[in-house]
């Protein structure tokens, strides 16, 4: 069903020491009413720490919580944030809500699927990109909005698409 | 004291207590709402939106399933506007359902298929967006169809609520919700334990019984086969109910019934659970009286209840009885003792159980000991609908049937072999044949009442030569867990263990509620179903299984003594930890 490319997995060791950081997290973490509604932070925590929801996180989580997993499951899955496969370094949002749509959004998108040579829903194959859209951003007035990761571009053209891409690729560079 | 409110539904005046739905008040004073959704067994989940009514003031529809009635309201529950919105959301159901109708598994008594009926649809009105998502057959004994799945969420309140087994839930969201084990896994590599209870409550072909009707239509054909068949004592309260018949016990005419199929000998599973009876309250008093082995004694006929202990509670494995359940000894003995006296080759037996039980399907195959006779003691089991689908597909007038006997050696029972069926009859059968075993005498009065009754968790004290005797009945897998985390508990603190016999059915109501049993269950038809079975029992004339007379026969020409090399060979299993994922 799903044909999409994934980012590489994590390596075995980057595994162990994120389910370590983890499992301090969740002794560490007091709910405000109940483990069901710790879940959530939870999870986000997971996605922090691995960039995905990985199975072996969620026993964890569902031992820890007492959570069944099949619960944990359907709430991974149901929320666009969350990802049970390993996302890209650099995640791109591409806002489909209503004002972004009307403004535009979908040429970006299309845009975006040129430059990087990959589908909705896909990763490059460095692992540097992922692309998928979001259901608006709450910032309307300045449609049509893309997010990277923390980063929201707003008024976006799909010419400014490449030089955009060019920098993150340059900041990678510099880093390694 | 309750506080009342007082409403007018179509005009009509109806009083009720306060938090009551406007669906339940409406079905008060002769007024049907349709749903889809909504389950008497369940709480509203609010789904489907066919029950939605009009309230006056309200500048919208309201859904009857979750809204409680106020004082004062207003409500029409029909109307020309009204129609025309459930005939939309209908539409909007139909239009990602694939229309298979007659290849499916619930054509003729599929829920969706009567309200199409009913609201007339005649045309695909939305454009068609069907979704290719896989069968699921792996366990063999429930089939997962989720193209079918109009997302109810009828299977995932059962699964999750009723059983706590956890073996489904809603996957992703919108138009790509699911129903699926956690991360898409198989059904057999899941909590799954095969109770049906998410078939018995599906209203749509989504969730159905795997059906094995051709593997008997076969083998029946097969000259070389010599075909036997057993009835569950579940079964012949319910069978009816396809017939339009409800709570009446059919035992006679189904014997009848099988004769005409071409089966050459009738057996019955209740004379297996008089033997069963003969093990288990032998192992009850040896437990008690000799310290040998744990108590409590933990019942374990129930194949769901084994697999669920296997999976999450294995600790419990020296707590259950050893004791193989009543449909697998018929077998077995079938296959040995009645193969033997009349002298058939057992590799031609060919052993039919008709069971109100998906799980039973799962069971014939689930240990070495399911083969105790040199064969696999049960060929093929099928359930209550199976049945009524094969009674229907042979031309067979079965209400007017005259009434037959079993053939004897394998199908007399006692009074304390057909109340299995019914949440809390092993334990009384026990108790019944315990105490003879256990004093020699034999009880004035055999009915243990305390032990009937739908009530999830029953609790009696029962006094056997000056020994209190406690006992626990849990049905309702989500109910047993309460039970068995009282025994750790005590057992953590060294007190004294708080029961010395636990009975445990998945299924709520017992077997009678089976997961193969006839659709629309409720708890009124679980009583129904209960009560033609302790009628049956009252009206026999023995009502222990000790005193069976052939019973006795089979342990004085074939078995020897209860517990003994024989009967420990062909009547008694062993149990193994099937560790799996968190619930």
């Amino acid at each position: 069903m799903n044909t999409c490319t994934c980012a590489p997995e994590l390596k075995e060791k980057e595994k162990q020491d994120g389910l370590k950081e983890l499992k301090e997290f969740i002794k560490d973490y007091k709910p405000l009413h109940d483990n069901q509604g710790a879940l959530m932070t939870v999870l986000h925590k997971v996605q922090e720490i691995f960039g995905y929801i990985p199975r072996e996180a969620m026993d964890v989580v569902s031992e820890k919580l007492s959570v069944p997993t099949a619960h944990i499951y359907g709430m991974a899955t149901f929320y666009n944030f969350f990802s049970l496969k390993p996302k890209a370094k650099y995640q791109i949002y591409v806002c489909k809500g209503t004002a972004c749509y009307v403004a535009g959004g979908s040429r970006l998108l299309e845009r975006m699927q040129e430059e990087l040579k990959i589908k909705l829903g896909d990763v490059t194959p460095d692992g540097l990109f992922g692309l998928s859209i979001t259901r608006c951003l709450g910032c309307c007035g300045l449609s049509p909005v893309v997010q990277i990761n923390e980063e929201v571009f707003v008024r976006l053209v799909p010419e400014k698409i490449p030089g955009i891409l060019e920098k993150f690729r340059k900041q990678e560079k510099k880093v390694k | 004291m309750y506080k009342m409110v007082e409403a007018k539904i179509n005009g009509i005046t109806v009083e009720v207590k306060e938090g009551t739905t406007v669906m339940e008040a409406a079905k008060k004073v002769q007024i049907k709402i349709p749903t889809l959704c909504k389950h008497p067994d369940l709480p509203p989940s609010a789904a489907c939106g066919l029950c939605i009514v009009k309230v006056k003031g309200s500048n919208k529809m309201l859904r009857a399933c979750c809204t409680p009635l106020e004082d004062k309201m207003e409500i029409t529950t029909n109307d020309p506007d009204i129609v025309e919105v459930r005939k939309t959301v209908l539409e909007l159901i139909l239009s990602n359902h694939p229309n298979d109708c007659l290849k499916c598994g619930r054509n003729g008594n599929c829920e969706l298929q009567s309200m199409a009926s009913d609201f007339g649809i005649r045309e695909d009105v939305f454009r068609k967006f069907l979704r290719d998502i896989p069968i699921d057959s792996t366990t063999g004994t429930i089939v997962l169809e989720p193209p079918k799945c109009i997302l109810c969420g009828r299977c995932i309140e059962v699964c999750q609520n009723m059983q706590n087994v956890w073996a489904l839930s809603f996957l992703e969201r919108g138009l790509d919700t699911r129903i699926s084990p956690a991360g898409d896994i198989k059904l057999s590599e899941s909590p799954c334990v095969k109770c049906g209870q998410c078939s018995a409550h599906c209203p749509t072909g989504a969730i159905f019984e795997k059906d094995d009707t051709q593997l008997v239509w076969d083998a029946l054909k097969n000259q070389d086969k010599y075909c036997v068949i057993q009835i569950a004592p579940a079964v012949r309260v319910a069978i009816g109910e396809a017939f339009g018949v409800v709570g009446k016990n059919l035992t006679k005419k189904l014997y009848a019934l099988f004769r005409r199929l071409g089966f050459k000998a009738v057996f019955d599973t209740n004379f297996g659970a008089d033997v069963t009876i003969m093990e288990e309250a032998s192992e009850f008093a040896e437990r008690l009286i000799h310290k040998k082995g744990e108590l409590p004694l933990i019942t374990s006929c129930c194949p769901s209840w084994v697999d669920f202990m296997e999976k999450f509670h294995s600790d419990m494995i020296n707590h259950f009885s050893t004791c193989k359940s009543p449909h697998e000894i018929v077998g077995t003995l079938s296959k040995t003792y009645y193969a033997k006296k009349n002298g058939i080759d057992p590799a031609k037996i060919y052993m039919v159980s008709i069971m109100p039980c998906t799980s039973k399907k799962y069971e014939i195959t689930r240990s070495d000991e399911m083969f105790a006779s040199g064969f696999q003691d049960i060929d093929v089991a099928i359930t209550t609908r199976e049945l009524a689908r094969m009674i229907k597909q042979a031309g067979i007038d079965f209400m007017n049937l005259p009434d037959e006997e079993a053939d004897s050696l394998l199908g007399d029972y006692t009074g304390a072999g057909v109340i299995f069926g019914a949440t809390g009859g092993v334990m009384e059968a026990a108790l019944r044949t315990a105490y003879n075993f256990i004093t020699g005498k034999e009880l004035e009065d055999v009915n243990f009442v305390k032990t009937r009754g739908l009530e999830f968790i029953k609790e009696a004290e029962i006094d056997i030569n000056g020994t209190k005797i406690k006992i626990a009945v849990a049905h309702g897998l989500s109910h047993v867990e309460e039970v068995l985390d009282r025994v750790r508990q005590a057992k953590k603190e060294g007190r004294e263990i708080p029961y010395h016999f636990i009975e445990v059915m998945a299924c709520p109501g017992g077997c009678v509620g089976g997961g193969g049993q006839p659709y629309n269950v409720t708890d009124s038809l679980r009583l129904k179903r209960a009560a033609a079975i302790y009628q049956d029992d009252k009206d026999k004339a023995i009502r222990c299984s000790h005193n069976n007379p052939y019973v006795q026969k089979l342990y004085k020409d074939f078995l020897g003594k209860p517990l003994g090399e024989q009967a420990h060979k062909l009547c008694h299993t062993e149990y193994k930890a099937r560790p799996i994922y968190i619930r």
